[in-house]
């Protein structure tokens, strides 16, 4: 059996959960393995329907009122013993903050191995393979496993969801035991302020802006750009987080984050090696640079050779045109 | 130690590995993060600053940097299985040295990830196998005597996480701006000794270190080959852009 940990967030499942629980029916599929879900929380109905449509035909409602705010050491506890008890094949988790704070001490626990932030798995002789990228991308590595559960987490926004399937499927509610003192850490807060930008790592499309935007203040033509489109995010190059224009939450590369959207836009970054390893498996990436020397136009599928203090405003127009 | 960011990585095929040839080794940058949060909280509460790495002789020059900072004491465990992708094998060796060495410490600093493995599993796994609290990705932390508060980003919203001593703590960016070396700190880290411990010596067999995870295939990313440039007038680019962006890209 295949398990998936479904991450749930303000009583949502999260889409990064449904595509996990996509691939990892793709492999049972190959496995000939059943495909199972995983929710832990403080009150989890309404929930496992959605993991019957994306594949599983059982969901595990793992509750406590402990449960209610995250907690790595009692998630991982009352994963850990859960799983010593099911004995799956391998768990699946998305690789989002969640996932790759819980996988690697959950593995920890159960002496396994965990092949973090994968872009590719496939079963080869009736075990699980996982490609990753190491050196931020700037080369793949495949793993294999010497020991069961296998643990994978997945890139978020890199694997397809499946076509809804069924919406029927068992689910059994379990209230586990939890005490105080296993929650040696614990969320007491969760801060999403309003209005709050939307995460690189989460939007269809990034636009960035790098060294070439010369300072903070012109940031805002790009905010203006991002507000076009129904789900997009400011990325930035390092310098420009170094120079202190944006926060370091903003900056994609390899000191930064590694994102693969529909759509990339970079805006006055040349491409440094470190910011290219963040962003070049990018679905469809444009650079507007005036430099035609500049790295970032062999990666671009449309490059703009140009001032972007020009380019820009009457992108900005061309954009509101067509939406109209 | 890892190659700095600005390497450009080759694969060694015929040993299925990263060429290490002209690669520039430096200190993991998120590490400087933690060695500098250790350093601030030494500065405002006392303590004692001990840095630990394990790898190869070489990593030395990574600890005599941290001394160089400011750290007190550092320790290297001798590894030489550097290409090493199981971030449970190094965090076995560290969780023993915890025990056998360190356990009267109450906070383990890491840098949230190596910019060479990317596996960011080092942390959690330690303080999985001494069952202390962990907090991952931080951008502030607050001590207290016996407890702490550390600030995380995930995916757009900021979590205040407490948690109990001893902790493991792992560092972000934005956590704080390391310092530089003094050139007095580089002297007085040239006169300190660096003791090296033998995997051996710390009473770890290599049957305890196992790796689950076998490395198979190093390939090169994708290419991708450049696409459509264009070089217009300002208003004929746009227009020419919404176009791409409305029948090839397909996003609008």
């Amino acid at each position: 059996m295949i398990l998936t940990y479904m991450e749930v967030r303000e009583g949502k499942i999260k889409k990064s959960s449904l595509e996990a629980l996509s691939e990892a029916r793709r492999r049972a599929d190959d496995l000939g393995e059943a495909l199972e879900a995983v929710f832990l929380g403080k009150d989890l109905d309404g929930l496992a329907e959605e993991a019957y449509k994306y594949g599983a035909s059982k969901a595990y409602l793992l509750e406590n009122p402990l449960l209610e705010n995250y907690s790595s050491s009692l998630y991982v506890s009352v994963l850990a013993d859960f799983i010593n008890e099911i004995k799956p094949k391998a768990v699946f988790f998305s690789a989002t903050a969640m996932g790759r704070d819980l996988s690697p001490r959950l593995a920890a626990k159960l002496d396994a191995g965990v092949a973090a932030d994968c872009t590719k798995t496939s079963v080869k002789d009736s075990a699980l393979e996982a490609v990753r990228p190491i050196f931020a991308g700037k080369a793949l590595a495949s793993f294999l496993f010497s020991s069961e559960p296998w643990i994978v987490s997945l890139r978020p926004n890199v694997f397809p969801l499946i076509e809804p399937v069924s919406e029927k499927g068992e689910a059994i509610k379990k209230e586990v035991t939890a005490s105080q003192d296993q929650a040696k850490d614990q969320v007491v807060e969760v801060k999403r302020e309003e209005g709050a930008e939307l995460d690189v790592t989460e939007a269809d499309i990034v636009i960035s802006g790098g060294r070439g935007m010369k300072g903070p203040e012109n940031f805002g033509l790009l905010r203006d750009l991002i507000a076009l489109f129904p789900n997009a995010a400011l990325g930035s190059s390092r310098s420009a987080v170094d120079a202190g224009w944006v926060d370091h939450q903003h900056q994609v590369g390899q000191t930064g984050k590694t994102v693969s959207p529909d759509l990339y836009i970079a805006v006055g970054i040349s491409g440094a090696i470190q910011h290219l390893a963040g962003m070049s498996s990018s679905k469809f990436i444009v650079a507007i640079n005036k430099d035609p020397e500049a790295p970032i136009f062999n990666l671009a599928d449309f490059g703009v050779v140009g001032d972007l203090f020009k380019v820009i405003p009457p992108l900005k127009k061309e954009l509101e045109k067509f939406k109209e | 130690m890892v190659p700095d960011s600005e390497s450009k990585i080759k694969i060694d095929h015929s040993q299925n590995r990263i060429d290490p040839e002209g690669l520039n080794f430096v200190m993991n940058p998120y590490d400087e993060y933690a060695v500098e949060e250790a350093l601030q909280i030494k500065e405002s509460k006392g303590g004692t600053v001990q840095v630990v790495s394990v790898g190869p002789e070489e990593s030395v020059a990574t600890l005599k940097k941290a001394l160089a900072m400011g750290a007190d004491e550092a320790l290297l465990i001798k590894d030489e299985q550097t290409e090493t992708y199981d971030g449970l094998r190094t965090a076995k060796i560290i969780a023993r040295v915890v025990k056998e060495k360190f356990s009267d410490y109450n906070l383990l600093l890491f840098g949230k990830q190596s910019i060479d493995t990317d596996n960011a599993q080092v942390p959690s796994m330690v303080a999985g196998l001494l069952d202390w609290p962990q907090v991952n990705i931080v951008t502030k932390l607050e001590m207290e005597e016996e407890s702490g508060t550390a600030y995380r980003e995930v995916e757009g919203a900021v979590e205040r996480v407490s948690f109990s001593l001893p902790a493991v703590i792992s560092a972000q960016k934005g956590l704080n701006e390391p310092r530089y070396e003094t050139l007095k700190g580089i002297m007085a880290a040239k006169r300190k000794q660096v003791p090296v411990v033998s995997l051996q010596e710390l009473g770890i067999q290599e049957s305890d270190l196992e790796s689950k995870l076998k490395l198979g295939k190093m390939s090169p990313p994708p290419t991708k080959e450049a696409g459509k440039r264009i070089e217009e007038e300002p208003e004929e680019a746009a227009r020419q852009l919404v176009l791409f962006l409305h029948e090839e890209a397909k996003i609008i």
